[in-house]
C-alpha cells in the first residue's frame, strides 16, 4: 500500500517540478514579456524539470521493489543461528523463512514458534521497517536532486523542447518494442520449460507415442504408474474437433459471404452482416456452456434414438459449436476478398452469357481463392487454439479415434487440466503443458504466417 | 434462313443445330442451378441467423428466472432464551447465537404435523442455508425484535426455488424427482396460505459466490472484472497508442520495423491460452507477481489486447489526411507537436473504437486467466489489485461445472449480464464511430 502512496507523492513532486521549472525558465529569460528569448515554450522547461524529478526516482523505486525482498530474506537467513540451519534442505529452509515472515506480519506460523524464529522475525520486521524508510528517503532525495539538476540546467539557450521530445520518442520506441518483447517472452518461456520436459521425456515418445496418461508419482514410494506422455491422441483429438468445426464453418460461412456480397439487396446485407458478426463477439465461455448443457444432451438423445452410442462429451457437440463460433470469421474474411475481385471480371463473364451463379463459381471464386484459403487457414488456427469450448464440452480422456460421437481430448484441454490446481515446476506433468503449449504455438504461428502471406500477396494482386 | 420446301414428298432436311438452340436447351437446367445456388446462399445466411437466435433464446430461456428469487414467509419467535441468555444484549453474544436452531424451531412450530428425523430434515431444506444469516442481520439491526414473534420472509432452499419456478416436473415419479411428495404437499400448503412469494433477486447482484445456488451472486466477480479491466485499459491504451504512433508516423522503413509489424499481426492471432502460459512462466514464476490477482490478470490481458489496439490505432492514424500534417509542419510545429496537437485528436474516435473492441474481447476472455489461478473460490469482493479475485467469465465457467439445477439458472443469468456489458460496449463503439467518423 505504501508504495502507492510513494507513487502519488512522486506524482506530486513531478507536478511541483513542472511548475518550478516553468517559473524558472521565465525568470531566466527576464520576465514574462521577454519569453520570446527562450529557445522553447516555457511549458517545455516545466516538462523537462518534471521528467528529471520523476523518471530516475521511478526507476530507482522499481529496482528497489525488485530486490528488496530477496536482500532482506538473505540477510535474515544469514542471521539465523548456523547450527540450526546447517542440516536443513533448501525446501525446509524455505518453509522456515515462511514461518519467520508469517510471525513477523502477525499471521499464524505452521509450527511452534521457537525463540530462534521469534528473534529472526523481529529482525525481519526491523529490516523491513528500515528498508521502507530508506526507500522513501532515497527515492524522494533522487527526485529532489533531479529537480535541482533541471533547475541548474535551465537557461534561455537550453533546447528544452528537443530534449523533452527525444525522451518522448524514446518512450514511444520502447512501447512499440513491447510487442516484440511479448513474442520473445512467449517463445522463451515455452521453450525453456519444454527443454526441461524433453530432458525427462524423449521428444520421440512425446510426438509419436499413442498413450497419454500424465500421472507422475508425487513421492518416491508411491505406487502410481509412471506417466505416459504420448501426445498423438491429443493431436488427433484436436484435429477431429477442428475438422468438424471447419466442416460447419466453411460451407456456411462461404455461402453466406457469397450471398451477402453478390445477391443480397443492400437492406438485407446491412442487417444480416452485423447480426452474423454478433457470433464473433460472444465470449467463448458462453459457447462452451451452450455446447455442454444444451447441444450435448440433444445430440446424445438423438443418437440414442437412432441407435448410436454417443458419449456425453462427444467431439461432435464441441466441434459443431466451435464451427458456429467460426462462421463470422470465415464469412467476413471471404466477404472482403470477394469484394476485392474487380467488377470488370464479373461484367466480362456476364457479357459472355453466364448466369450469376456461373460467374461466381467459374470467375469470382477462382479469382478470390487464394484469399479465401488464407482466411480458412486463419480460421483453422483459431479452431486449434480455441480453449473454453473444448474445456467445457470435450472430454478429458485421450482416445485415439476418428469417431465424432466418441469423447476425445485436445491439446488446449490438457494444458488447462495440467496447469490448474497444484503445480510443481519440476514435475514432468506440469512441464508437459509447456511442451504442448510450444507445439500449439508453433503450429498456429506457421498457419498464421502462411495465411497472412497469402492474404497480403493476394491483396497486392488487385490493387 | 429455311429453304422453301420444294415438294411434300421429299423428307424435310433436319434443321441445322444452332448455338441458340443449344443454349435454349440447357437454359432451364442452368436457371434451376442458379436458383439452387441462390437458395443455398440464402439458407446459409438464414442458418447463421438461426444460430444467433437459438443461442440467445436458449440462454434467455434458461436464465431469466434467476432474476427472481423465491421467499417463504415463516413466523419466527425471536426467543431471548436461545439468542440472548444473559439478557444484556451483548453484540458478541447476539452475533454468535444459534440462529440455525431458531429457524429450525420456527419451522417445526409452523408444521407441527411433521415428525421423525428424515421428514424434519426435508422440512429444514425448505429454507436456504443462508436464512440464519438473514435472521442474524435482522437481530443486529433491530435488537427490539427479541422476545417477539414476527412473520419473516426467508430465502427458500434451492430445490423449492426450482419447484416454484416450474423447473422441476411434478409429474415425474417420486424416485426421479429431486423433491419428495411430502415436501410437495408442504410447498402446496404454503402456497395456498400465500406464504410463498417471488421477488426480484437483489442478492444475485450483491452476494459473492457460494456453494448454495440460491445464495450465489456475482458481486465478487463483477468487482474482480472491474479491477482487472480498468488496469488492462490503463496499461494497454497508452502503450498501444504510443506504439501505433511510432510505427505509423516515425519509424524508418527497415528490417526492425518490418519485424515488429509482422510480429504484431501474428500476435493478434496467437491463441489466448498461450498468453496464459506466458503469464504463468514469466510474470508469476520469474517476476513473482502474486497469483490469482487482478494485477497479473491485467498484465496478461493487456499483452493480449495490445495488438488489437495497435492495429486499430494505426488504421485511424492512417485515415488522417497528410494535408493536416503538412499544414502543421508548415507553420513551424515540431513533428511531435504535429502528432500530439493535430493528428492524434483527429484519430482519437477511431482509436477509442478499437480500444473498446479490444476491451470487449478482454472482458469475455477466460482461458488465459485459468492458467494464472483466477479460478479460486472467492466469496469476498476483492478490495484492490493485489487481492485474490475472479472475473465474470471465469465465474460462469466455474458455475457451469456445478451439478445443481439451480446453478444452471444462475450461470445463464450471469451470461446475460456479461452479454449485456458486451452489447453496451459494442454499441458505444458503433455510436462513437457514427458520431465522430469523418470522411476526408
Amino acid at each position: 500500500m505504501h508504495t502507492w502512496t510513494l507513487m502519488l507523492v512522486l506524482l506530486g513532486a513531478a507536478a511541483l517540478a513542472y511548475h518550478v521549472g516553468r517559473k524558472r525558465a521565465i525568470a531566466t529569460a527576464g520576465g514574462s514579456e521577454r519569453i520570446n528569448t527562450l529557445h522553447s515554450l516555457p511549458a517545455y522547461y516545466g516538462f523537462y524539470a518534471a521528467m528529471w524529478a520523476a523518471i530516475p526516482a521511478v526507476l530507482l523505486l522499481g529496482l528497489w521493489l525488485g530486490v528488496q525482498d530477496q536482500v532482506i530474506t538473505s540477510l535474515v537467513k544469514a542471521s539465523l543461528p548456523p547450527q540450526s540451519v546447517a542440516e536443513l534442505t533448501p525446501g525446509a529452509l524455505g518453509l522456515l523463512m515462511n514461518d519467520v515472515k508469517n510471525v513477523a506480519s502477525g499471521n499464524i506460523a505452521s509450527g511452534a514458534v521457537t525463540p530462534a524464529i521469534q528473534t529472526a522475525a523481529d529482525h525481519y520486521a526491523r529490516l523491513q521497517n528500515l528498508a521502507r524508510w530508506t526507500q522513501w528517503l532515497l527515492v524522494l532525495a533522487l527526485s529532489v536532486a533531479g529537480m535541482a539538476f533541471a533547475w541548474s540546467q535551465t537557461r534561455p539557450t537550453m533546447r528544452a523542447r528537443n530534449r523533452v521530445e527525444s525522451v518522448v520518442l524514446g518512450v514511444l520506441i520502447l512501447f512499440s518494442s513491447i510487442a516484440v518483447l511479448t513474442t520473445l517472452g512467449i517463445v522463451l518461456s515455452v521453450v525453456f520449460e519444454s527443454w526441461q520436459f524433453f530432458q525427462k521425456i524423449a521428444p520421440s515418445e512425446f510426438f509419436l507415442g499413442t498413450l497419454w496418461s500424465p500421472q507422475t508419482a508425487m513421492r518416491a514410494d508411491q505406487v502410481a504408474a509412471d506417466g505416459a506422455f504420448g501426445a498423438v491422441p491429443l493431436f488427433t483429438g484436436t484435429l477431429l474437433v477442428s475438422f468438424i468445426a471447419m466442416a460447419v464453418a466453411v460451407p456456411i460461412g462461404l455461402m453466406a459471404a457469397i450471398y451477402l456480397s453478390e445477391y443480397a439487396p443492400r437492406k438485407v446485407r446491412s442487417v444480416a452482416k452485423p447480426l452474423l458478426e454478433i457470433l464473433a463477439g460472444i465470449p467463448t465461455v458462453v459457447y462452451g456452456f451452450f455446447a455442454a448443457l444444451t447441444l450435448a444432451p440433444v445430440i446424445r438423445d438423438l443418437g440414442e434414438q437412432l441407435g448410436f452410442a454417443v458419449a456425453s462429451e462427444s467431439a461432435l457437440a464441441a466441434g459443431l459449436v466451435m464451427g458456429i463460433m467460426i462462421i463470422p470469421f470465415v464469412s467476413s474474411l471471404s466477404d472482403d476478398v470477394i469484394n476485392a475481385v474487380p467488377q470488370a471480371m464479373r461484367d466480362g463473364s456476364y457479357a459472355l452469357g453466364a448466369t450469376q451463379s456461373e460467374t461466381i463459381r467459374r470467375v469470382v471464386i477462382p479469382a478470390a481463392l487464394p484469399g479465401i484459403v488464407g482466411g480458412v487457414l486463419l480460421a483453422v488456427s483459431r479452431a486449434i487454439g480455441e480453449t473454453m469450448i473444448v474445456v467445457m464440452a470435450a472430454g478429458l480422456t485421450a482416445n485415439l479415434t476418428a469417431n465424432p460421437l466418441a469423447s476425445v481430448t485436445t491439446v488446449t484441454v490438457q494444458i488447462v487440466t495440467l496447469l490448474t490446481g497444484d503445480q510443481e515446476f519440476d514435475s514432468a506433468k506440469t512441464l508437459a503443458a509447456f511442451a504442448l503449449g510450444l507445439t500449439l504455438f508453433l503450429v498456429t504461428l506457421t498457419l498464421n504466417i502462411i495465411a497472412l502471406h497469402i492474404v497480403r500477396k493476394y491483396r497486392e494482386q488487385y490493387e | 434462313m429455311n429453304n422453301p420446301a420444294p415438294a411434300a414428298s421429299a423428307p424435310p432436311p433436319a434443321p441445322a443445330r444452332r448455338t441458340i438452340d443449344i443454349v435454349n436447351a440447357s437454359l432451364k437446367r442452368r436457371y434451376a442451378r442458379e436458383a439452387r445456388f441462390r437458395f443455398m446462399g440464402a439458407a446459409a445466411v438464414f442458418l447463421g441467423l438461426l444460430f444467433v437466435a437459438v443461442l440467445f433464446g436458449d440462454i434467455v430461456a434458461k436464465g431469466y428466472t434467476a432474476f427472481a428469487q423465491t421467499y417463504i414467509q415463516v413466523p419466527v419467535y425471536f426467543d431471548p432464551a436461545t439468542l440472548d441468555p444473559d439478557g444484556n444484549r451483548d453484540p458478541e453474544t447476539l452475533a454468535n447465537a444459534d440462529y440455525l436452531g431458531l429457524v429450525k424451531a420456527s419451522l417445526r412450530k409452523q408444521f407441527p404435523q411433521v415428525t421423525g428425523r428424515p421428514q424434519q430434515r426435508e422440512l429444514y431444506a425448505l429454507i436456504s442455508a443462508g436464512a440464519p444469516q438473514q435472521i442474524q442481520a435482522m437481530v443486529r439491526q433491530y435488537p427490539s425484535v427479541l422476545g417477539t414473534t414476527r412473520d419473516v420472509w426467508l430465502i427458500a432452499g434451492a430445490d423449492v426455488d426450482m419447484l416454484v419456478k416450474g423447473q422441476i416436473d411434478r409429474e415425474l415419479p417420486e424416485a426421479d424427482r429431486r423433491i419428495k411428495d411430502s415436501t410437495l404437499t408442504l410447498v402446496d400448503q404454503l402456497e395456498t396460505d400465500g406464504r410463498i412469494e417471488r421477488r426480484f433477486n437483489t442478492g444475485f447482484f450483491t452476494n459473492g459466490t457460494s456453494r448454495e445456488p440460491e445464495l450465489a451472486g456475482i458481486a465478487g466477480a463483477l468487482a474482480g472484472t472491474f479491477y482487472t479491466l480498468a488496469l488492462t485499459l490503463l496499461l494497454s491504451f497508452p502503450i498501444g497508442v504510443g506504439a501505433a504512433l511510432y510505427l505509423q508516423e516515425f519509424a524508418p522503413k527497415n528490417r526492425w520495423t518490418d519485424l515488429i509489424e509482422v510480429n504484431i499481426n501474428n500476435l493478434a492471432a496467437v491463441p489466448s491460452i498461450v498468453f496464459g502460459l506466458l503469464g504463468l512462466a514469466v510474470f508469476i514464476n520469474v517476476f513473482g507477481v502474486p497469483r490469482s490477482t487482478p494485477l497479473v490478470g491485467a498484465l496478461v490481458l493487456a499483452l493480449m489486447t495490445l495488438p488489437t489496439i495497435i492495429i486499430a490505432s494505426r488504421a485511424a492514424l492512417q485515415s488522417v489526411p497528410p494535408s493536416i500534417r503538412e499544414a502543421a509542419l508548415g507553420i513551424g510545429a515540431s513533428p511531435l507537436q504535429t502528432q500530439f496537437h493535430h493528428v492524434l485528436p483527429l484519430a482519437l474516435p477511431g482509436i477509442m473504437t478499437g480500444a473498446i473492441i479490444g476491451m470487449a474481447r478482454a472482458l469475455g476472455e477466460s482461458a488465459p486467466l485459468l492458467m494464472i489461478g483466477m479460478i479460486a473460490f472467492i466469496v469476498d469482493s476483492p478490495q484492490g489489485i493485489t487481492d485474490s479475485a475472479t472475473v465474470l467469465p471465469v465465474q460462469i465457467y466455474l458455475w457451469a461445472d456445478s451439478p445443481e439445477r439451480g446453478f444452471v439458472e444462475r450461470t445463464s443469468a450471469a451470461i446475460l449480464v456479461l452479454l449485456g456489458f458486451m452489447v453496451v460496449m459494442n454499441l458505444a463503439a458503433v455510436l462513437l464511430r457514427r458520431r465522430f467518423e469523418r470522411r476526408w
